[in-house]
C-alpha cells in the first residue's frame, strides 16, 4: 500500500519525472561521448585539448594578423574568431545604413522613391542568401585579368581582387591603432552612459567624453607615425608588375563577395525593420512636433526618428543576431571565417569532438554577447512608462 | 466633365511627385536608377538575347546578350542533378505532386489536422516511392543520385513534417509546470537558436557518424535533414510560445475546471488557438526554411543550387554564371514569393476577422 500512496503524492512524482528527464538528456549525452572516444580512438586519435598548442601545417587564405603554418591551432581558431567578427562588424554596418536608406525610401512620401525600395526588398529577400552569394562570387571572378585590371581613380579591379591605394604600415601597428581606438570609444560610451557621472554636469561630461576620444585618435595617430618605417615611401599605388599587380592594399573576392552579399540581404531586412518601426510612431507625435514648428529636419531627427529607433531595436537584435550567424556561409566561397577554420581543422587533425565543443562555445559566446549590450542599449534607451516592449 | 476631373488628378500626381524639389529630385533619381536597370535587364535579357540551343559563346558573344542556350541545353542538368536521364519524368511527377500538396495545404478548407495529416501522408508515400523505386516495377534510384529540385523540396517537406511535431513537442515542454523541465528545454532551444544552420547541418553529416552506434547511422540525407527540422523546430517552438502567450487565461482554466485532461486541454483548446495566433510567423519560418535548404550544397548534395553550378562549370559554358543564376533564382523567387504573399493575405485576412470581434 506505501508504494502507490506514494506514487499519488503530486511532488514526488513531480520530482521523479524531472529527475528521469534530465537522466534520459545526460544518458544520450554521455553514451554519445563514450561512442564518439570508442570510434575515434580507434582511428588512434586521443582525446583532450592538447593538440591545441601543435602547430597547424596549412595555411589559412585571409587573416588579419601575421600567420604562418607553424602556429599553434589555438592562434588559427582565434584569427577564425577575428575573422568573422570583422566580416560581421563590415556587415552589420553595412546593412544597417544601407537598410536604413531602403526603409526611409520605403516609408516616404514619394512614389517612385517607394516603388524602388519594394523592388529592392522583394528581390533581395525572396532570393536565398547563398545564392546571392554564389553569384557575386561568380561575378567577382568573371572580372577581366590583372593585364586587363578596370581602373578607377588610382584603384584596380580584376578577377584576382580590389586593389587600393594603402599606407605602408605593419599589421601589428594597425592592431595598436585600431584598439586604442577602440578603448576610447568604449571610455566614453562609459562616460556618457554609467551611473557613476550622473552628477557631473551634462557640458562637462560631453565634453569628457570628447577628450576621451581625441586622446584615443591621437595615440592612435602617434601608433602610426611611430610604426611606419622611415626607409619606406608612407602611400603604396598598385601597379601592374609582369602578369600580377604589385604593391597596394588588396581586397579578396572571397572577402567582397561574403560583405556584398551580407551588407545587401541584410538591408532588406534591416529595411523592413526600420519601416516598421517609422509605422509604429504615432502620428500626434509627429503634429505635435509640426505644431511648435520644429523645421522638417528637427522633427524627424529630434522626434521620429529617436522614436522609431526605440521601436525598431528589439527586433533588430534577432536580426543580427542572425547575420552574424550567415557570416559562416564564406565556406562555401573559401572566406576563413571561424567555422571554416573549424571544419579544416577537423578534416587536418581530426579532434572531431573537441573543435565541435569549441565551435558552439564561440558561436554561443558571440551571439549571448551581442544579444546582452544591445538588449542592455535597448533598457537604457527605453522611455520609462512609455512603451512596454522592453522597459526594464 | 473630364477635364476637370483629369486635370484634378493630373494636380494630385504632381503634388506627389513633385511637390517639393527634394521630392522632385527624388522622383527623377529613382525613375532614372529603375529605368536604367529595367532597359539594361530587356536589352541584356530579350532583345539581344539568344535562345536557340544551338548558340554557342561566339555566336552569343556576337549578338551581345544573355545566352539562354546554356538553359535550353542543360535545363534537365539544373532541375534533376544526376538523376537516371531515362527515369527523369519520375522526378517531374515527384515535384508536381508535392506542389499540389503545398497548394492543397493553402486551402482554408482543408485545415482541420485529419485531413492535413492525411494528405501529407499520402503525398510523401507517392513522392518516395516515385523518387526511390524499387517496387511497382519502377527502378531502384539510390538517394544519392537525387538532384535538382525534387531534392529541394524533399528537403523543404521532410524538414516541416518532422520539425512541426519535434516544435509542438518542444513548446510544449517548455511551458511545461515542472521547472527542471521547463528550464532545460529553453536551454535547448535558445543554444539551437544562437547556432549557425551550417555549424548543424555540417556536425549531422560529417560528426554525427562518430556520435552514434552503428545501426542509428542511416543515409546521410536524413541526417541532414534531421538537423534541418531540428534547427526549424527551436525557431517555431519559439513562435509557438508566442501563440501560447496570446491566449486569455481563462480559457485554460475553464478547460481545467470542465475537467478535461492534460492532453485534451492541449489538443483541443490550446494548440488550435495558438496555431490560429501563429500562422503568419509560421508562414514566414517556412519560407527561411524553404530559403535555408540550399544551404545544403555545402555538405555535398546536389539541390537546385549545386545542379546549377555543375550546369555552368563545363568549359564550353564557363561563360554563362549570370543565364543560369538568373534561371534558378527565378524558380527560388517564384515559390518563395508566392507563399510570402499567401502569408501577407492570411495576416489580413485575420486581421479582418479581429476587428469584427
Amino acid at each position: 500500500m506505501a508504494a502507490p500512496s506514494i506514487w499519488r503524492s503530486k511532488r514526488f512524482r513531480g520530482a521523479a519525472i524531472q529527475a528521469g528527464f534530465v537522466a534520459v538528456l545526460v544518458a544520450l549525452i554521455i553514451g554519445a561521448t563514450l561512442t564518439a572516444r570508442a570510434n575515434l580512438s580507434a582511428q588512434g586519435l586521443t582525446s583532450g585539448f592538447g593538440f591545441l598548442w601543435k602547430s597547424t601545417g596549412w595555411e589559412i587564405n585571409f587573416t588579419l594578423m601575421e600567420t604562418t603554418t607553424t602556429d599553434p591551432y589555438w592562434w588559427y581558431l582565434l584569427m577564425g574568431l577575428l575573422n568573422t567578427l570583422f566580416m560581421g562588424v563590415i556587415g552589420l554596418a553595412g546593412a544597417s545604413i544601407l537598410g536604413l536608406i531602403v526603409g526611409l525610401m520605403r516609408s516616404g512620401r514619394n512614389p517612385a522613391a517607394r516603388l524602388l525600395g519594394t523592388i529592392y526588398i522583394e528581390l533581395f529577400r525572396n532570393l536565398p542568401l547563398i545564392l546571392q552569394l554564389f553569384f557575386w562570387y561568380a561575378l567577382a571572378n568573371a572580372l577581366p585579368n590583372p593585364r586587363n585590371s578596370l581602373a578607377f581613380a588610382g584603384a584596380l579591379l580584376n578577377a584576382r581582387g580590389i586593389y587600393l591605394p594603402g599606407l605602408v604600415i605593419g599589421r601589428g601597428t594597425v592592431a595598436l591603432a585600431v584598439l586604442a581606438i577602440l578603448v576610447s570609444a568604449a571610455l566614453a560610451v562609459w562616460i556618457l552612459a554609467s551611473r557613476r557621472f550622473r552628477q557631473i554636469e551634462p557640458t562637462r561630461q560631453r565634453r569628457l567624453a570628447l577628450c576621451s576620444t581625441a586622446a584615443g585618435l591621437a595615440l592612435a595617430a602617434l601608433a602610426v607615425v611611430l610604426g611606419h618605417d622611415p626607409s619606406q615611401p608612407w602611400i603604396t599605388m598598385p601597379k601592374l608588375a609582369g602578369l600580377k599587380i604589385d604593391g597596394g592594399f588588396r581586397i579578396q573576392p572571397e572577402f567582397y563577395a561574403l560583405a556584398i552579399a551580407i551588407m545587401t540581404y541584410g538591408a532588406a531586412y534591416v529595411g523592413e525593420i526600420v519601416r516598421g518601426g517609422f509605422k509604429a510612431v504615432g502620428r500626434g507625435q509627429m503634429e505635435a512636433a509640426n505644431a511648435l514648428g520644429l523645421s522638417p529636419w528637427q522633427v524627424f531627427s529630434r522626434v521620429r526618428f529617436p522614436l522609431a529607433f526605440r521601436a525598431m531595436l528589439p527586433i533588430l537584435i534577432n536580426q543580427y543576431v542572425w547575420l552574424i550567424k550567415a557570416t559562416t556561409l564564406g565556406i562555401a566561397v573559401g572566406f576563413s571565417d571561424f567555422f571554416m577554420v573549424i571544419a579544416s581543422s577537423i578534416t587536418h587533425s581530426g579532434q572531431t569532438l573537441e573543435f565541435i565543443a569549441i565551435l558552439m562555445g564561440g558561436f554561443l559566446l558571440i551571439n549571448f554577447s551581442l544579444a546582452a549590450v544591445l538588449n542592455r542599449l535597448n533598457r537604457a534607451i527605453a522611455l520609462k512608462g512609455h512603451q512596454t516592449t522592453g522597459a526594464t | 466633365m473630364t477635364a476637370p476631373a483629369g486635370s484634378a488628378r493630373l494636380r494630385r500626381l504632381r503634388k506627389a511627385y513633385f511637390g517639393s524639389p527634394l521630392s522632385a529630385l527624388m522622383t527623377l533619381l529613382s525613375a532614372a536608377i529603375l529605368g536604367f536597370i529595367l532597359w539594361k535587364l530587356l536589352d541584356w535579357g530579350l532583345i539581344h538575347a539568344t535562345f536557340d540551343a544551338s548558340g554557342t559563346q561566339e555566336t552569343c558573344a556576337a549578338k551581345g546578350g544573355a545566352c539562354w542556350s546554356v538553359i535550353a541545353t542543360r535545363w534537365r542538368v539544373i532541375l534533376f542533378g544526376i538523376y537516371p536521364y531515362e527515369e527523369q519524368w519520375r522526378p517531374a511527377l515527384a515535384c508536381l505532386v508535392v506542389a499540389g500538396v503545398i497548394v492543397l495545404s493553402c486551402l482554408p478548407r482543408m485545415w482541420s489536422f485529419g485531413k492535413l495529416a492525411l494528405t501529407w501522408t499520402i503525398g510523401t508515400i507517392v513522392f518516395y516511392t516515385l523518387m526511390r523505386g524499387g517496387i511497382l516495377g519502377l527502378a531502384s534510384v539510390n538517394e544519392q543520385q537525387w538532384g535538382g529540385l525534387p531534392l529541394t523540396l524533399f528537403v523543404f517537406v521532410a524538414t516541416g513534417i518532422i520539425g512541426m511535431p519535434l516544435a509542438i513537442g518542444l513548446a510544449l515542454l517548455r511551458r511545461s509546470d515542472y521547472p527542471v523541465i521547463a528550464r532545460v528545454s529553453g536551454w535547448i532551444i535558445d543554444t539551437i537558436r544562437s547556432l549557425p544552420l551550417l555549424s548543424i547541418l555540417f556536425t549531422c553529416a560529417i560528426v554525427l557518424p562518430f556520435m552514434l552506434p552503428g545501426f542509428l547511422i542511416g543515409e546521410k540525407l536524413y541526417r541532414v535533414v534531421f538537423g534541418a527540422a531540428l534547427f526549424f523546430a527551436a525557431y517555431q517552438a519559439e513562435i509557438i510560445r508566442g501563440g501560447f502567450q496570446g491566449i486569455p487565461k481563462g480559457q485554460e482554466e475553464a478547460a481545467k475546471a470542465l475537467g478535461l485532461s492534460y492532453w485534451q486541454r492541449m489538443g483541443r483548446i490550446v494548440l488550435p488557438q495558438a496555431f490560429r495566433l501563429a500562422l503568419p510567423a509560421t508562414i514566414n519560418q517556412f519560407v527561411i526554411a524553404f530559403m535555408e535548404t540550399s544551404l545544403i550544397v555545402v555538405v555535398g548534395f546536389m539541390e537546385l543550387l549545386a545542379a546549377g553550378n555543375t550546369a555552368f562549370k563545363t568549359g564550353e559554358w564557363k561563360f554563362a554564371y549570370a543565364e543560369v543564376y538568373v534561371f534558378i533564382a527565378a524558380i527560388y523567387f517564384a515559390f518563395v514569393f508566392g507563399l510570402s504573399r499567401y502569408g501577407a493575405y492570411l495576416e489580413a485576412r485575420m486581421n479582418v476577422g479581429h476587428r469584427k470581434d
